[in-house]
């Protein structure tokens, strides 16, 4: 069963039913997810958390839907890598990759959507929707699969055919819609409000988001039931930054952390901060679309919407819902947000490859260069835990690194081979 | 007859600009605040419009065209 005690704002603390609900009627500000955290500290364990699934779903008493029945693809339990070669090349001895592109559907979507599928299960929905440029689309699809239910998604007419197919294969209603970002976003948000579907990141969005709180847990759970000195983490909507950051208190507050005292919630589950999480918070955007970064680095108290245009499609939120939340943890983890050259973007995902045997996608290659230039700036000392989120699968952004193609082409004879052969490596006798 | 709820973003130059006084006088809605956050050098105001549904949109078209930036309630919901 899930702990859930209700919803509420995030502005003006209004409560509200668990329903299908994202905005409060009274400030429109976001609503969060409230849990019952006494219950849920008598009954979760290391042991529990143990026996349960390879997936998110082991972490089920913290999260805001029935495990008992879950939609489960068998997101999450993703390895977490130690990675020598990487560190090596940037001077950092402690390093680890949190691979979440392998994933089912290849990215880390599945965490949110396993989610937002579930809650709409059990909220009686017959159809899963949302709008997308790519991984989402591709999860939402899937998921509804697996739960038997319709699934919309609403995609930009000028969208690459391979991420097309990589949710067109799932079966779903798709609904290509020829305009500019804006129009697309804005008929999105109409369709959301006339039609009786449950739109993951949009009527699902409390739920959804709570996904994410589990790439806090695993890494926990995979280094030992500890926490790293940094992470490094793509943002977009910022999200996915600030539910990292919960994961991390919620198991220092219950105690599960090697070491740690319990402590109580205090009367902000949201902004919760349990002193022993020291963990430094580092947030990377790329520079055509910055606009978090650009609100931390000028000291502003909001976040100015931009127009996205970056390769790293997957980061593209010109407008993102929760920054100024995630400025916050940036300022309480003590962490830094750096905004790549999109020049680097590619060398992020080349280095990547050929130092641990990882095809990310442009997203990962904004995380590794924005964790490089915290390396070289020493802002990462070289003994540091320090873990690195790799959210998305290559395969999805292959035209990005085309240029990679460059083989050695020959006759079918022997001769032919030693010629060209010698002029690439050097062959050993 | 319709509602919708919309944020408007406003940068520096638009500011000091009753434009949401102008809104409501030129398109016959009914504008309602609900959260605003306005400095010296940008604002953001969320608010809920009531009118007929093609004067909203004449009227958010109007808006979008003196330089305000108008987004959903919630943000951008495209995602990657």
């Amino acid at each position: 069963m899930a702990f859930v005690k209700g919803l509420i704002c995030r502005e003006c603390g209004r409560e509200y039913p668990a329903e299908a609900l994202n905005v409060c009627d009274y400030c429109f500000g976001p609503l969060e997810v409230v849990y019952d955290y006494d219950t849920i500290s008598d009954v979760i364990s290391r042991e529990r958390i143990s026996q349960g699934p390879l997936s998110i779903w082991r972490y089920q008493d913290l999260l805001p839907a029935n495990g008992d029945d879950p939609v489960d693809i068998m997101a999450g339990y993703t390895p977490l890598i130690k990675a020598r070669n990487l560190g090596k090349s940037l001077g950092l001895r402690n390093l680890y990759i949190k691979n979440d592109s392998v994933n089912p559907s290849f990215s880390f979507k599945d965490r949110v959507v396993s989610v937002a599928a579930t809650k709409a299960m059990e909220f009686e929905f017959d159809t899963l929707a949302c709008a997308s440029t790519g991984n989402l689309a591709c999860s939402v699809a899937a998921h509804a699969a697996r739960a038997g239910i319709r699934a919309v998604v609403f995609i930009p007419w000028d969208l690459e055919r391979g991420k097309v197919i990589g949710a067109a294969i799932y079966g779903p209603t798709m609904v290509s819609v020829e305009g500019t970002y804006d129009e697309v976003n804005r008929l999105c948000s109409e369709v959301a409000d006339n039609y009786p579907w449950a739109f993951v990141n949009i009527n699902m969005r409390p739920y959804y988001a709570e996904g994410s709180k589990t790439l806090g847990y695993e890494v926990a759970e995979q280094l030992g039931w500890r926490i790293p000195d940094h992470v490094v983490i793509p943002s977009a909507s910022g999200a996915m930054f600030t539910k990292i950051w919960k994961g991390f208190n919620e198991l220092a507050c219950l105690g599960l952390l090697d070491g740690v005292e319990a402590a109580s919630f205090g009367p902000d589950q949201n902004t919760v901060h349990h002193p022993a999480v020291t963990t430094k918070m580092h947030m990377a955007q790329a520079v055509g679309c910055a606009p978090i970064v650009t609100a931390w680095a000028n000291g502003q108290p909001h976040v100015s919407p931009v127009r996205p245009d970056t390769i790293a499609k997957s980061l593209a939120i010109g407008n993102p819902a929760d920054g100024i939340y995630a400025i916050r943890v940036l300022k309480e983890s003590g962490g830094s947000a750096y905004a790549v050259p999109e020049a680097d973007v590619i060398d992020g995902i080349k280095l990547l490859a050929e130092t641990e045997g990882i095809f990310t996608e442009t997203a990962g290659g904004v995380t590794v260069s924005a964790l490089k230039n915290l390396a070289d700036s020493g802002a990462i000392k070289p003994d540091e835990l320090t873990v690195v989120y790799i959210t998305g699968n290559g395969l999805k952004t292959q035209e990005a690194v085309e240029d990679v193609v460059n083989p050695l082409s020959i006759k079918p004879s022997m001769g032919a081979f030693e010629d060209v052969i010698s002029q690439r490596i050097s062959v050993g006798g | 007859m319709g509602t919708q709820r919309v944020k408007f973003t406003f940068m520096t130059q638009m500011v000091k600009e009753p434009i949401i006084y102008q809104l409501g006088q030129n398109f016959n809605l009914v504008t309602n605040i609900r959260r605003a956050d306005v400095r010296e050098d940008m604002g953001w105001v969320v608010l809920e419009l009531d009118g007929d549904d093609t004067e909203i949109q004449r009227g958010l078209d109007w808006v979008s065209a003196i330089g305000v930036r108008v987004d959903p309630l919630s943000g951008d919901v495209i995602e990657g």
